[in-house]
């Protein structure tokens, strides 16, 4: 059992990160301490807005000069480090195993066709060969702060109230089948993918050897690693749009399909032939932050950021969404969505396998 | 004192329920407790026994909400989370907003009325023994799997909208699914697609119309609908019922034959 | 008694205080071990396989069996087996047949894996409540889909391969008619149209009789092309090229002319009575392009329509091999493992060549993932499948869907008596002769087929519940759900597993 919640500003407005603490807080009860994080998108509005920012924990340990060196030098091969400092934390609060570094970072013109696959090689290359260093976060304008500890506790020492953003996620873990390390807590991130789940992939055998044949690498052995492989597969590699893509990680049953019209039933089949490696089997309940650039099944491309909301099939875990003004929320419980926002426009249950999207208002 | 007021705000729900059994202790001639401010306290109700108290919540209870109690009235000015009337034994939850998933689990004596929405798996394994029949009465909509395995007591689907209009198409899937007691009965029509593994469609008789006369009845009440009393109850009903007592009894080869 | 050099390895014994002397017996046992004289019944033991039909038939419940009725002085290396081989063989001066799987003593490695079930973190689905999916596809997927946009409407640019629908991933494996009758051709088909799944033909052809269920049968053609014409061809639901079979890997078949009935001659297109010879090669395939070259000319034939598979014999290339077959336009990869069960192979081969199907699934299921074609291809396990924990541990070890042969066998009567290739089946599964071939009736074969499908089919739901999925595709080469027990490392390391405690 973990804890949800997210949220974002279909206006883009900026929203403190007090508030995504506060929602957090609520959902306690569905962690035991082991690990609380949370994401902000639009973070780094000024200068650094249109670099790659690592957030990565680095052993605090008498090696850690020398493991900051290997990842500057990985960092080295592909581009030019534009800014890096300390992750501005409290002291007192947290046993700092890690210290938490950021780079700002611009990848190399001569890489400029596949910067973003040069971004997921570098984080692959860190995360498995350099011993004491781990990238919790690799995209743009954002940030991932987690931690072994209580939803306060990590929020108070990472100063997440220091920090704005127009959409952040948040999750309360239970540790069950990793042990609990501050990598090891939520959200999971690559390049602008951000995810925070609840509930278990029981699948996450077939998924994982799915992914590898795609070239990730899973390195954490957790379920919510592969869920971010998948999702950057579908929608950035192999471009499905946003509700197929959901379709293939919570498909229609065959008795659904076959009683769908012709032209629609080739589509499901041939969606669950193709990627059944993809689905996710076993209760969850996710909810996402994407990259700009995803496809929606009416040929849109969405040139911002979404944020969107899943549940299993058969709705084995729980997700409410809720809406006030521009602000969509999602999260494990209503309880959480009203601690930070008490009166609500609208709040609603959405259907197993059917995804919640916020996009930005144009 | 016969009623006693608790604001809840930013309390714990171990200090919340700790006031609610001291107040009760406390005060035996205690009749209600308004609780204000509720915002995803757990187990509030949690095993009470005292059969005329009432509680009155504010808010938005956490899940669990009546959890094996037996006895008193819960009514909620809100919505609930996951599990209201899990496991209870005797007395009333009366919802006035949606519930999540699993409302009424394993419900075995009492009412629970929602006049909203209730989520999955609602009313999943209710079972009756003797007197005790226990009866979910849901306003609007269900999700999948309603009445999944149950064993015995009754749902009430009204299909009706905050204003007390007709719903129009029943959309839930998987219904009945496992059932081998009891009966559920939904305002509307029902494709047999619709129903589970073991359930099946049975007439709608005068009988079943007695039934549900009461429940209906009070569910107006609750709820000031007593002008749709009449409309309601006489209305196309489905009735799902279990297509034998032991739909599994076949299913396992003995080791000598 | 016959006077022989070998004592027998089973002796019928009759009670003759329930025996009634009816010759029942003497009619039920086709392979002449019971004569009746007068006011009593003599038994020729050496004739026994312990085949139990005379046990079923007798109306007094008078007879048993025993085996070795006659101890021999034990030795460990010199075992019973290898001493009546070798009488044998001095008498006869000829190779040593044998019908069925594998009778060596090695490891099942079935039976050293385990499985999981969720407790707590994740629930189990109660799959007779809950929906659960078995659905299999099997044939060629593409890697990724591709759409188009119409007016804001989504198309699927893609086109699918036809693929087949199994509704259980459990298939009756290719036993020819010929070698087995047609009642259970005909049992073994109308079971499988009923469980939405396929059974094979062999190599034997296809008798007019089975047509009424060709959409659910799947052709075979095999180094002696019996019976291959477009028709039959365009008559199954897919054609599968046998290269090779789990019990006898490397070399051909041989129908004893004697089996080679009128209408067996009719089916294969042979004349009656002669030999049906199947050479150890196809003699147009001798490398792997020419096998590329044989699937497409059978997809020609078919105008693309029909998916095409191929057999191999597990042996220890199979994945190098799997790869080339993965790379041929072919739309599954067939792998018999040694246990596998065949109607005649010399004893040698069955007993000393191939490798176990659970490690031939392990090693062709990464190989292919390491070559980035496992999704494209799928993958079907044969050769000893037992019941529905060996289907289930073969999915997870990365299998598509499973056939079975010896198992659809029992559904009708045999006892694995391996004596198959003498065309005196008692039970009238392999047999060609009209007396015999009719104590199978085809609807109660059919119906027993059936049960046997339907009952695994179940079984494997309750287990997947158990393991919190509901639908076969996240089973599907997820080797995280099983644990060895009593492996050594290097086995663990083959099947990609881990042990048991960890």
């Amino acid at each position: 059992m973990c804890g949800i919640i997210g949220f974002m500003s279909r206006k883009k407005k900026m929203i403190n990160g007090e508030k995504i603490a506060l929602g957090l807080c609520s959902l306690k009860e569905r962690g035991n301490g082991k690990g609380s994080g949370y994401v902000g998108y639009g973070i780094y509005p000024t200068k650094y807005k249109d670099c790659y920012a690592f957030h990565i924990l680095i052993d605090n340990c008498p090696k850690f000069e020398k493991i900051k060196v290997a990842v500057e030098n990985i960092l080295e091969q592909y581009g030019t480090i534009v800014k890096d400092e300390e992750i501005p934390t409290e002291e007192g609060i947290i046993k700092k195993v890690h210290i938490p570094w950021r780079y700002f970072y611009e990848v190399d013109e001569k890489f400029a066709d596949k910067e973003e696959d040069v971004i997921v090689d570098i984080v692959m290359d860190i995360n498995d060969n350099i011993d004491g260093a781990y990238v919790i976060s690799s995209g743009k304008d954002l940030g991932v702060f987690k931690a072994v500890g209580w939803p306060e506790e990590v929020a108070e020492f990472y100063r997440i109230d220091k920090y704005e953003g127009y959409l952040w996620l948040a999750h309360a873990r239970y540790p069950t089948n990793t042990k609990a390390w501050w990598g090891g807590a939520h959200p999971f991130n690559l390049l602008n993918w951000s995810v925070v789940h609840n509930g278990e992939i029981t699948s996450y055998g077939t998924n994982r050897r799915f992914v590898e044949m795609f070239g990730y690498k899973c390195r954490l052995l957790t379920d919510t690693e592969v869920v971010t492989y998948i999702l950057d597969l579908l929608l950035r590699k192999h471009k499905l749009p946003l509700e197929l893509a959901c379709q293939t990680l919570a498909p229609k049953f065959w008795s659904e399909i076959d009683d769908l019209p012709e032209e629609e039933r080739e589509l499901y089949t041939a969606l669950r032939l193709t990627y059944a490696g993809a689905m996710l089997n076993g209760p969850f309940a996710i909810a996402v932050a994407t990259p700009a650039g995803l496809l929606f099944m009416n040929g849109e491309i969405e040139d911002d950021t979404v944020m969107f909301g899943l549940t299993d099939r058969i709705k084995l875990r729980p997700l409410v969404a809720a809406e006030k003004d521009d602000l969509l929320f999602v999260s494990s419980e209503e309880s959480a969505i009203r601690r930070i926002c008490p009166n609500l426009d609208r709040v609603w249950m959405p259907d197993a396998g059917e995804p919640v999207i916020a996009r930005v208002w144009k | 004192m016969e009623v006693i007021e608790i604001d809840a705000k930013n309390m714990h729900y171990r200090e919340l329920n700790e006031k609610i059994h001291q107040a009760i202790k406390e005060n035996p001639d205690l009749k209600k407790i308004i609780l204000r401010n509720v915002l995803g306290q757990r187990f509030i109700g949690n095993s009470l026994r005292k059969k005329d108290l009432t509680i009155e919540i504010y808010g938005t209870p956490g899940g669990d909400l009546g959890m094996f109690m037996s006895g008193p009235t819960i009514i909620v000015y809100g919505n609930c989370e996951f599990a209201p009337g899990n496991t209870m034994d005797d007395g009333k939850i009366i919802i006035h907003g949606n519930s999540g998933d699993v409302t009424a689990h394993s419900m075995r004596g009492g009412k629970v009325f929602v006049r909203g929405d209730v989520g999955y798996r609602s009313g999943i394994h209710m079972k009756a023994y003797k007197e005790k029949v226990p009866t979910l009465v849901i306003g609007g909509t269900a999700k999948d799997f309603l009445g999944e395995y149950m064993a015995g007591g009754k749902i009430v689907v009204l299909n009706i909208d905050k204003e007390g209009k007709d719903l129009g198409k029943i959309k839930g899937k998987m219904i009945g699914t496992g059932i081998h007691g009891g009966a559920i009965y939904i305002r509307g029509e029902i494709n047999k697609k619709q129903l589970g593994v073991a359930a099946d469609i049975k007439p709608f008789t005068e009988e079943d119309l007695k039934n549900i006369e009461n429940d209906v009845k009070e569910f107006c009440q609750y709820f000031g609908l007593e002008d749709k009393f009449e409309s309601l109850l006489y209305s196309k009903w489905t009735k799902i019922a279990p297509i034998s007592k032991r739909p599994f009894g076949k299913l396992y080869t003995p080791d000598l034959f | 008694m016959i006077p022989s050099y070998v004592p027998p390895k089973y002796t019928p014994v009759i009670d003759k205080k329930k025996c009634m002397v009816c010759g029942r017996c003497t009619i039920e046992c086709s392979w002449g071990v019971y004569r009746k004289d007068g006011k009593r019944i003599i038994i020729y033991p050496n004739r026994c396989g312990a085949c139990h039909r005379c046990v079923s038939m007798c109306p007094r419940d008078a007879i048993t069996i025993i085996e070795e009725p006659v101890d021999w002085r034990s030795h460990p290396l010199w075992t019973v087996d290898i001493r009546r081989d070798n009488l044998n063989q001095a008498k006869t001066g000829k190779i040593l047949l044998s019908g069925q799987g594998n009778t060596m003593d090695h490891p099942i490695y079935f039976d050293r894996i385990v499985l999981d079930a969720c407790q707590v973190t994740n629930p189990s689905i109660d799959p007779l409540r809950e929906p659960m999916e078995l659905r299999t596809y099997i044939g060629k997927k593409p890697k990724q889909l591709e759409f188009e946009f119409e007016d804001s409407k989504i198309k699927l640019k893609t086109k699918i391969a036809p693929n087949l629908k199994l509704e259980t991933p459990i298939m009756i494996a290719h036993m020819s008619y010929g070698a087995l009758s047609l009642n259970a051709h005909l049992s073994f088909a109308k079971a499988v149209k009923e469980c939405g799944t396929f059974m094979g033909t062999g190599e034997g052809g296809l008798p007019k009789e089975l047509y009424p269920y060709a959409d659910h049968i799947i052709t075979q053609v095999a180094s002696g092309r019996f019976g291959v014409t477009p028709e039959y061809l365009e008559k199954g639901a897919a054609i599968e090229i046998k290269i090779g079979q789990g019990a006898k890997p490397g070399i051909g078949g041989h129908l004893p002319g004697e089996k080679v009935t009128a209408n067996i001659s009719a089916t294969r297109m042979i004349p009656e009575g002669s030999d049906a010879i199947s050479p150890a090669p196809h003699h147009d395939i001798y490398s792997i392009e020419d096998l590329a070259q044989l699937v497409r000319s059978l997809k020609e034939a078919t105008r693309w329509k029909k998916p095409v598979f191929v057999k191999i014999a597990a042996v220890h290339n199979a994945p190098a091999i799997a790869v080339g077959i993965a790379t041929s336009d072919a739309d599954a990869v067939v792998i018999d493992g040694y246990r596998g069960g065949t109607g005649a192979a010399p004893k040698v081969f069955r007993d000393h060549v191939g490798i176990p199907i659970e490690m031939a699934i392990a090693a062709v299921d990464r190989r292919l993932r390491e070559e980035g074609l496992r999704n494209e291809i799928s993958i079907i396990a044969s050769g000893g499948i037992r019941c529905s924990a060996d289907v289930f541990k073969a999915i997870a070890l990365g299998a598509d869907a499973v056939y079975i042969g010896t198992a659809a066998m029992v559904a009708l009567g045999c006892r694995v008596c391996g004596r198959c290739y003498t065309g005196l089946c008692a039970w009238g599964i392999a047999t060609q002769r009209p007396e015999l071939v009719k104590r199978i009736d085809p609807e109660e074969g059919a119906r027993r087929v059936a049960n046997l499908i339907k009952a695994w089919t179940h079984e494997i739901k309750e287990l997947l519940g158990a393991n919190g999925i509901n639908s076969i595709e996240s089973l599907r080469g997820n080797r995280d759900r099983l644990r060895g027990v009593g492996l050594t490392e290097k086995e663990l390391e083959i099947l990609g597993i881990k042990a048991a405690g960890e």
